[in-house]
């Protein structure tokens, strides 16, 4: 049933695959944003947005009056209103970088998706194959390299809107981008010693890492959450802050800069910057999930192989690679959303910090103690591993 | 003198990473997430309306269906915004039983843009005609449509109980010959 689909031309496949994902990606950055509000009116206390309905489903019964409430329907409520309002382009503005600014936000927001696997099936030799657009070998320097590109987008859009606020919010963007990038890296770099074990050939993918995360043994099943606590937690805290989310969120910070780098933006071309924004969330949160949430494992300690060979007992059709695929990404995506839960939680929970207490953890906290758990980690991983 | 020198204590470690009070505020907002909300969902559910609401002025009734107001324009006298505006007429000569009191409003206007909802209106009534009810949203296109006019003000008003029956009694003492 796959063979048509593997005979295309590669290029055509990978076409395909790509977008595929991003069908997937541009949804669920839509719906993080229907989330995001329900979420902040559950916090508050409020039922949150729960009027629009489309007529033919209102006609279920039970079933049509849940999804209402839940606010789907508000997703293309929003989604619709971006499209077709009018998308003024003010007179003050640099007109090609400002139209510029919003398109280069969503690349690397999708391009990272490539390097990122997010799900993985078994062959018939039983070896776990990830699933993912390109199994590339420099996985997290892919990551790095392409999702950092999109400050890019907040300083172009800063500084073509013309404008003092828009501007500053920009400058903000990049220096908050570059203190919390170097701490983020060193927070990574045990993992991927850990993971290049003497005899094995060098790798910086995310395959591998979760690989080592599915091992058996105590050790071997446990996700490096909990090996490295350390490193998880100056990755998040860095994941926030580069995200521009809360308490990070100085760059949008409505109080002082009104709308920060998309303040002069309206219609599609602001919604562009927002699913942009999601969508950097979701990759950072689907690699965080790789790195130290053990991937598509379902639970610590349970890989996906073995958590396959007890559904064998009950499922008959447990082992075929469509079934597994489909299990694996669910997992994951699972994962991610939990991610993207906790996000929302704390920036419901937590104010933002001040621009300067941002900088001080930034460079005094989060970059001393990432240099010290890389030394930790580097002086007990020589030993293990000798 | 009475001053208790309270000591600030230096901040723990723990206190300093932000730690334990970030996971503290976690669980406050997450034990709000499934709480029970609080708020009302509005065009469908209305608040309780209070004893002694000062909503939208209103003309009423007496309980037997018969117009209150005297026309004697104490009212539009006080209103602080100038917010009435009454045109005093006479009792339309259908109305036999009414006939002593003389006067009525030919038209009573409350222009609504103006109302401050301070209910004077209401306190100098000599008649207990106009009263401040429950009614607290308006809302109209124009500023025509603003302004309610004696019709409109009766729509609203309705009928509400009445302890003196006012004029049945002057009229009774009338029949009884000591009028004042």
């Amino acid at each position: 049933m796959f063979d048509f689909f593997f005979q295309l031309h590669p290029v055509i496949q990978g076409l395909i695959k790509g977008l595929a994902v991003i069908m997937v990606i541009f949804p669920i950055a839509g719906a993080c944003s229907m989330a995001e509000r329900k979420v902040a009116a559950w916090i508050q206390d409020r039922p949150g947005p729960n009027r629009a309905i489309v007529p033919w489903v209102a006609w279920i019964p039970f079933v049509g009056k849940f999804l209402q409430r839940l606010g789907i329907f508000h997703v293309m409520a929003d989604g619709g209103k971006m499209l077709f309002k009018e998308d003024s382009l003010p007179g003050h503005v640099n007109k090609f970088y400002f139209i510029l600014a919003p398109i280069v936000a969503m690349i690397p927001a999708l391009t990272t998706v490539t390097a990122v696997p997010f799900g993985a099936y078994l062959d018939a030799a039983g070896k776990v194959i990830p699933l993912g657009l390109a199994p590339l070998d420099i996985g997290m320097l892919a990551v790095f390299a392409v999702s950092s590109l999109g400050v890019y987008s907040a300083i172009l859009a800063g500084w073509a809107s013309n404008s003092k606020y828009p501007f500053l919010g920009s400058v903000r963007a990049s220096a908050q981008l570059i203190s919390y990038e170097l701490s983020m890296t060193l927070a990574v770099v045990p993992v991927f010693l850990w993971v290049n074990a003497p005899g094995l050939p060098g790798t910086m993918g995310f395959a591998r890492v979760v690989e080592f995360q599915s091992q058996p043994g105590f050790l071997g099943g446990m996700w490096f959450g909990f090996l490295m606590p350390v490193s998880a937690f100056i990755f998040l805290v860095a994941l926030f802050a580069e995200t521009n989310r809360q308490p990070f969120d100085t760059v949008e910070s409505e109080a002082d800069l009104v709308g920060s780098f998309h303040t002069e933006y309206g219609a599609f071309k602001w919604g562009l910057f927002f699913v942009a924004e999601y969508s950097h969330m979701l990759v950072g949160s689907g690699v965080f999930m790789l790195l130290f949430g053990g991937g598509w494992n379902p639970l610590p300690w349970v890989s996906l192989a073995t958590a396959v060979e007890w559904l064998g007992h009950v499922i008959p059709f447990a082992h075929a690679p469509l079934f597994v695929g489909v299990l694996s990404i669910a997992i994951f995506l699972g994962k991610v959303l939990a991610m993207i839960f906790l996000f929302m939680w704390v920036r419901w929970t937590l104010p933002r910090f001040r621009y300067d207490q941002v900088m001080k953890i930034g460079w005094q906290k989060m970059l001393p103690l990432s240099i010290a758990n890389l030394l930790f980690y580097a002086i007990a991983i020589a030993f293990l591993q000798k | 003198m009475a001053v208790i020198t309270v000591e600030r204590k230096p901040l723990t470690l723990a206190e300093r990473t932000y730690l334990p009070q970030i996971v503290g505020g976690l669980m406050t907002t997450f034990r709000h997430l499934v709480a029970k909300k609080t708020t009302l969902e509005y065009p469908e559910q209305r608040p309780a309306i209070p004893a002694g609401y000062r909503g939208v002025p209103t003309l009423v009734r007496d309980p037997n269906g018969r117009e209150k107001c005297v026309s004697c324009q104490l009212c539009e006298f006080v209103c602080p915004p100038k917010a009435i505006r009454i045109t005093p007429g006479e009792v339309p000569a259908d109305q036999t039983d009414r006939a002593h009191v003389e006067k009525g409003p030919q038209a009573f206007d409350i222009d609504m843009l103006r109302c401050i909802y301070c209910g004077l209106c209401q306190e100098v009534c000599p008649e207990e005609a106009i009263f401040l009810q429950n009614q607290f949203s308006m809302s109209g296109y124009t500023r025509a449509e603003m302004v309610n006019h004696k019709d409109k003000l009766y729509e609203l008003g309705g009928t509400l109980p009445d302890q003196h029956y006012k004029w049945d009694k002057k009229l009774e003492a009338e029949k009884h010959g000591n009028a004042h």
